[in-house]
């Protein structure tokens, strides 16, 4: 006997659905051992990591707060992705555009400009990353660098800028020397949705328009349709007509730009001032995202909600069960592991192959 | 190289390979049903079907590549199961496939040390490869790079390859669709030899007439089923057709009285270094294609075909914009789009991945080339029920057959994708074709469909350009016929006067009238 994997006719759309789901189920079984050699009891540690959450209204607006930059990095993450661009620097640019988002907060602390502050804050955001991400993807179409590197050593000179403007030029007089700018002013921040009961705010309606819009690019558009066809076949792109510079151009300053919106609304909104702590990862967790997704904005928007769970039922888990937070991160690291092995049954097959003849029962 | 005793056995009562009632079910399809076939020592057995008649599946499993669903396989009288192709060599079964397994930045006797178990040392490899080059005549320079050879001897490097096994049974796939006409006739002398020295020898072809000249016996598939083992020699061509298709093939026709006055694509001066560094240059390529006629160009592949294809479908731009002219326009430093907006329509060679995106659904392969002027498109958004209405168009003007109205492109058989692909740029009506293979790989019904359908647009009044390896297909369809070679273009000569030798002699590099006049002379005296 053996096990093949045989390329299937056509593309399973069942397998292309229930994938991620068969994924999550075998995380969370592998997870549960896990727990039984840490020598806790596994139906608990689940409970506290994938219900307690949702238990509590609260921790489920922690979980949409937390989504927000997720999803809205992840979507803009995916158009390159599909288009065989690889973006690994999404982190930079969501640092990249929180800093020019803030540069107008910082420049307005203490004046009364009008009601066109915060909006412009956001543009600006949403510009410098797109600009930001316009690096990467002119060194890769005019001198042919690897824009996985480029994106990807930007990250840490944004990481650097940031740190100069805080302790540098953009310090709190008032802020006892502390690495970190004046708590923006009212008409700079974006203020919570429901007041009192948690934190959840305007970005993530932002996201969510985000995510519909991209939907409609990729599905509807012909942008969107160069974008799919350059990933599924070169050659026939090339052959369409379509230009394969423009649209590294393109995807760079779209997924840049709403990395830099996310960066400037999380600056706005729930931090409320800019510091070195602004960066905690989003634009590399939102990578997960976007395969978790299946690189399609609807499924990226339960990924980043599923993956923001993990985080809030993380820090539960850390206070009750007392876990490791790292436990967070080898479940998003198994998870991506199980995504890609059940992604390849879409495409694939397993088979049993008998090599040896079946023997032929005799009938009396 | 081997005991000839078998070539002395004129009863020939023993076969070497048996096939018996074989059967290779995939799912629901049968590709192979209840197949019989014996091969004999000094014997050349054609096996002849179009597309899809499953003459692969079936050599396959004689090879040991796959294993058939029901009966059985038997090597002098013993039942055998072959587990896989190292078992098939190990018995003496060699093979030369289609589609050749060479590496090409090594060597030949690298290339054929790889295929060789691990036993030998590679200085005594490469001195049996020059051996048994020698001795077969078929010259091959152990420490070339294959990139640097042409189609027909890398072919030498498989035959070789195989032969350095010493098979009693050798099996070549298609081994002339990629030769001239003049290498093709090296490698009939090889195969008579071979048989001489008491071989069998398995010879897969589509080509009756080649068939008719080399094999002692045939037998043709049809659907999955044998359906005769007869003398070709005792058939006629169109005899073996019939049992081929099962019926009549339409007959191509082209219309008479055609207009051929307005050039309507003109390529001047054309010259172009490769962007790839295995690819060939274009020197100063000229031709005129007039509105009306289907001009050809025939030549051995890589010859700088593709790279002219590119040039012409503005893949690649020309260093001037007058060095290609459509309709009276130089476009030389235009895109594809916007040629294609010029009332230009092309189709490369390569159906799936050039042609077409295989993972996308035809209504998106019609997108892909119809997004320049088809109306596909509003204001940057995708009309679908447009592009779906192109593909029942073309569906049913050229007898698609798909499982479902929108499937994948990479589900469809290879005859009805290439019917889809060439229909789909057909239906748009355009003033000026260039068209690379039409019909390679393509059964002999859809290839019907696909030449008339090129007479027909030409009988229309447009200029068509086809590319093709087939000699026997651009006399079908051409009025005149260039050959490539090296990248240079010879003058078109009128399809009456481009007779087979004529064309091969070119095909083969040589170039002036004189030489071809003398060789003509050659065989008249010969002869």
């Amino acid at each position: 006997m053996q096990l093949v994997l045989e390329k299937r006719a056509e593309r399973s759309t069942l397998i292309a659905v229930t994938s991620p789901l068969i994924a999550v189920a075998l995380t969370l079984i592998t997870f549960a051992i896990l727990f039984a050699i840490m020598g806790k009891n596994p139906i608990e540690a689940l409970y506290v990591y994938f219900i307690e959450p949702l238990t509590d209204p609260f921790t489920l607006q922690e979980i949409a707060v937390k989504a927000t930059p997720l999803v809205m990095i992840a979507v803009g993450l995916a158009l390159c992705y599909i288009a065989n661009i690889w973006n690994i620097g999404a982190e930079g640019q969501f640092i990249v555009g929180a800093v020019c988002g803030s540069w107008l907060a910082v420049r307005t602390n203490g004046t009364d400009v009008g009601p066109w502050l915060l909006p412009v804050m956001l543009l600006l955001g949403a510009i410098g990353g797109a600009l930001y991400g316009l690096i990467p993807a002119i060194c890769r179409v005019y001198f042919g660098a690897s824009e996985i590197l480029t994106s990807l050593m930007l990250v840490y000179i944004a990481n650097l800028g940031l740190d100069y403007m805080v302790r540098g030029p953009w310090r709190d007089p008032q802020g006892l020397n502390f690495p970190t700018t004046a708590a923006f002013d009212p008409a700079a921040s974006i203020g919570t949705l429901f007041e009192g009961t948690g934190r959840l705010h305007a970005g993530s309606i932002i996201a969510l328009f985000v995510v519909m819009l991209i939907a409609v690019l990729l599905g509807r558009t012909l942008m969107g349709f160069q974008i799919r066809l350059v990933g599924a076949a070169p050659r026939a792109a090339r052959f369409s007509g379509f230009n394969a510079d423009r649209l590294v151009l393109f995807s760079f300053a779209v997924s840049g730009a709403l990395a830099g919106l996310a960066g400037i609304i999380e600056v706005a909104g729930p931090i409320g001032h800019l510091d070195p702590g602004v960066p905690s990862g989003y634009g590399f967790t939102a990578i997960i995202v976007a395969f978790l997704g299946r690189l399609n904005p609807i499924g990226i928007l339960i990924a980043g909600l599923f993956l923001a769970l993990t985080f809030i039922g993380g820090e539960g888990a850390q206070i009750s069960l007392k876990v490791p937070l790292d436990l967070t991160k080898v479940f998003q690291g198994i998870l991506l592991f199980y995504v890609l092995a059940c992604d390849s049954m879409i495409v694939y097959r397993i088979r049993l192959l008998r090599t040896q003849k079946r023997v032929v029962p005799v009938h009396a | 190289m081997l005991d000839p005793s078998p070539a002395s056995d004129p009863l020939r009562s023993a076969p070497l390979l048996s096939a018996v009632s074989i059967s290779k079910r995939y799912g629901d399809f049968l590709a192979n049903d209840g197949i019989d076939l014996d091969l004999f020592p000094a014997e050349i057995h054609a096996l002849l079907g179009e597309n899809g008649a499953g003459k692969s599946t079936l050599v396959k499993v004689m090879y040991g590549l796959i294993q058939p669903s029901g009966g059985e396989l038997r090597w002098m009288g013993q039942k055998v199961v072959l587990s896989g192709p190292s078992e098939a060599r190990n018995l003496g079964i060699g093979m030369v496939f289609q589609h050749f397994t060479l590496f090409e930045n090594l060597n030949v006797a690298e290339n054929v040390a790889l295929g060789l178990p691990p036993t030998e040392s590679f200085a005594a490899i490469s001195e049996r490869l020059r051996e048994t080059a020698r001795v077969y005549g078929l010259p091959l320079d152990p420490k070339r790079e294959v990139w640097r050879l042409s189609v027909g001897e890398r072919q030498r490097i498989e035959i070789v390859r195989a032969l350095m096994q010493n098979p009693k049974l050798l099996i070549l796939d298609e081994p002339t669709s990629v030769l001239t006409p003049q290498e093709a006739d090296l490698l009939f002398v090889v195969l008579e030899r071979l048989k001489a020295e008491g071989r069998a020898i398995l010879y897969i072809s589509h080509k009756l007439e080649e068939v008719k000249r080399l094999c002692d016996t045939a037998t043709i598939l049809r659907g999955g089923k044998k359906v005769a083992t007869c003398n070709p020699r005792q058939e006629t061509a169109a005899s073996l057709a019939r049992m081929m298709v099962g019926g009549e093939i339409g007959e191509v026709k082209a219309a008479s009285g055609r207009d051929t006055l307005v050039p309507r694509l003109v390529i001047k001066n054309l010259s172009l270094e490769p962007d790839d560094p295995h690819g060939t240059r274009l020197e100063d390529v000229s031709l005129e294609v007039r509105g009306g006629e289907i001009v050809g160009i025939a030549g051995v592949a890589g010859n700088g075909q593709d790279e002219l294809f590119a040039a012409l479908s503005g893949e690649r731009l020309a260093p001037g914009e007058g060095a290609i002219v459509i309709e009276g326009e130089g476009v030389g430093l235009l895109d594809v789009t916007q040629r294609r907006r010029m009332g230009a329509a092309f189709v490369p060679e390569e159906r799936l991945g050039h042609g077409t995106a295989p993972r996308m659904k035809l209504s998106e392969n019609a997108l892909l080339t119809g997004h320049a002027a088809s109306g596909m498109v509003k204001k940057g958004f995708i009309d679908k029920p447009a592009t779906l209405a192109h593909v029942d168009r073309t569906t049913k003007s050229f007898d698609v057959r798909k499982a479902k109205r929108d499937p994948e492109a990479v589900s469809l058989s290879g005859g009805n994708l290439q019917k889809f692909v060439v229909g789909r740029e057909i239906l748009r009506e355009p003033r000026v074709l260039v068209v690379s293979q039409p019909t390679w790989g393509v059964d002999a019904g859809a290839a019907a469909t696909i030449r008339q359908a090129l007479l027909d647009l030409a009988a229309r009044g447009a200029a068509v350009l086809v590319i093709s390896q087939d000699l026997d297909e651009l006399a079908e369809v051409a009025d005149r016929i260039a050959v490539m070679f090296h990248g240079q273009l010879s003058a078109p000569l009128k399809a009456a006067e481009a007779t087979r030798e004529r064309l091969g002699l070119l095909m083969g590099g040589a170039n002036t009238e004189r030489e071809s006049t003398e060789t003509e002379t050659k065989h008249a005296v010969g002869a």
